[in-house]
């Protein structure tokens, strides 16, 4: 049986009839068409999923939608100001902080909550925080640039 | 990958919650962060036909320092456990073993009442909490009750709860080994499951140890205290010496799990280093 819930996206409000069984990922995806939030391993492993509840960096494979209920969410498509970047956003296209791409929505929102919490992090800090974002391309390295791009321009 | 239908429920006190538990008996799951249940109902390993959400239950989130214990809300998330200066004080083991579960994701809406009941025997949790000599607050209809620790785990994915009780706290005393206490892990590299997680907890008297507790996590099925790594200790200084004679024959009592990350005798020895590094971490 379908249950109703509100959820602010990107700062919009929706009101949905979703199955509980529904996971936010799929919530996002198919239900609002919002595809920048990748599906990779499925498996809370990968982050590739990331987005953030409240605020806070969250692999949305890993919850339902149900339990999203009332909150507010933000995704890769809210990030940016109109057409004008969010620094993240700038700095993995300025230090080409991507190869095929997949992983990069995630590593972006799970990096700006790291930024948010340790808003000058050093190398070491920066590569620890994204332990649960994997980049099969194994791009780390401009990642980790992109990211200390980010981190100065954010200062 | 699509959990089974469920029904969701969302109670907002504890009484309420207690009283759709014991409607739906064991065709109702508990969830508060869904870290270790989501995972579950995806792969179908599990299949209720009722979800109760105790998210939102006030009384089970927060962490109090009282005079002689910390107790931690059971909805309290990892991320919040591990920047709680009362256990860091109190018990580091528990805020530092908090700071490497999972990742960053993980630790903002992960539980320790959730991961505790669900009781994955390479959870980073069961050591430290039995090094801690914590206590479980279980309740039911009828009231509470406290289950020690040691009663706590009772194999893999098992415990002594009971069907119609919710974990809504866990007790940390405040004694001298829980101050001087760590956690260390070999991680998985993907999940950061702990491979082997070792939490040691020790109380000295005029440089002499009083009492030592050292548990793991990862190493076998159930989580264990050590008790001959415990003995040895008890009684003797400190040094590279009286570790490497405690540690020589590390999880010599219990069945050790074996799989394709690790092999029982990879185990067993990678449970001794991390002993060492454990005990060398509070010499």
């Amino acid at each position: 049986m379908k249950v109703p819930v509100s959820i602010t996206v990107n700062g919009k409000q929706y009101d949905k009839m979703v199955e509980p069984r529904l996971l936010l990922v799929y919530f996002l995806r198919e239900e609002l068409a919002l595809t920048g939030t990748h599906i990779g391993c499925d498996t809370s492993s990968c982050g590739a999923c990331t987005i953030h509840l409240d605020g806070k960096a969250l692999k949305s494979c890993t919850m339902l939608a149900v339990q999203a209920n009332g909150k507010s969410v933000t995704t890769i498509e809210g990030m940016a100001n109109g057409e004008e970047l969010h620094p993240l956003q700038e700095g993995f296209h300025m230090e080409h902080g991507l190869q095929c791409g997949f992983c990069t929505p995630g590593m972006i929102m799970c990096a700006a909550d790291m930024l948010k919490n340790n808003p000058n992090p050093s190398e070491e800090e920066i590569r620890h925080g994204l332990e649960g974002n994997f980049c099969r391309c194994t791009g780390y390295h401009n990642i980790v640039k992109s990211i200390q791009y980010a981190a100065k321009k954010m200062a | 990958m699509v959990p089974s239908k469920f029904a969701y429920h969302k109670p907002s006190t504890i009484k309420e919650a207690i009283e759709l538990l014991t409607t739906h008996g064991d065709d109702s799951k508990i969830l508060s962060g869904g870290h270790s249940l989501v995972p579950v109902l995806k792969l179908r390993l599990n299949d209720p036909e009722h979800i109760i959400d105790v998210s939102g239950i006030e009384s089970m989130g927060g962490i109090r320092d009282n005079e002689k214990s910390i107790t931690i809300g059971a909805n309290s998330t990892h991320g919040e456990i591990a920047k709680n200066a009362a256990l860091k004080e109190h018990a580091p083991m528990i805020a530092l073993a908090a700071s490497m579960i999972g990742d960053i994701q993980v630790r903002n809406f992960g539980t320790i009442g959730g991961s505790i009941a669900h009781a994955d025997p390479a959870a980073d949790w069961p050591a430290v909490l039995l090094a801690a000599d914590a206590n479980i607050v279980l309740t039911h209809a009828g009231g509470q009750r406290e289950v020690d620790i040691d009663q706590f785990f009772k194999g893999l994915f098992m415990t002594a709860m009971g069907e119609e009780e919710i974990i809504t706290a866990i007790r940390i005393p405040k004694t001298p080994f829980n101050k001087n206490s760590t956690y260390v892990k070999f991680p998985q590299p993907a999940s950061r499951f702990a491979l082997v997680g070792c939490a040691a907890a020790i109380a000295n008297s005029d440089g002499y140890i009083t009492e030592a507790r050292v548990a793991f996590s990862g190493v076998s099925a159930t989580p264990f205290r050590d008790s001959n790594v415990e003995k040895s200790l008890k009684g003797s200084v400190l040094n590279e010496d009286a570790i490497a004679t405690a540690t020589a024959s590390v999880a010599d009592d219990v069945s050790i799990m074996s799989d394709h990350f690790a092999a029982k005798k990879y185990r067993k020895h990678m449970a001794g280093v991390y002993a060492r590094k454990a005990l060398s971490a509070l010499a």
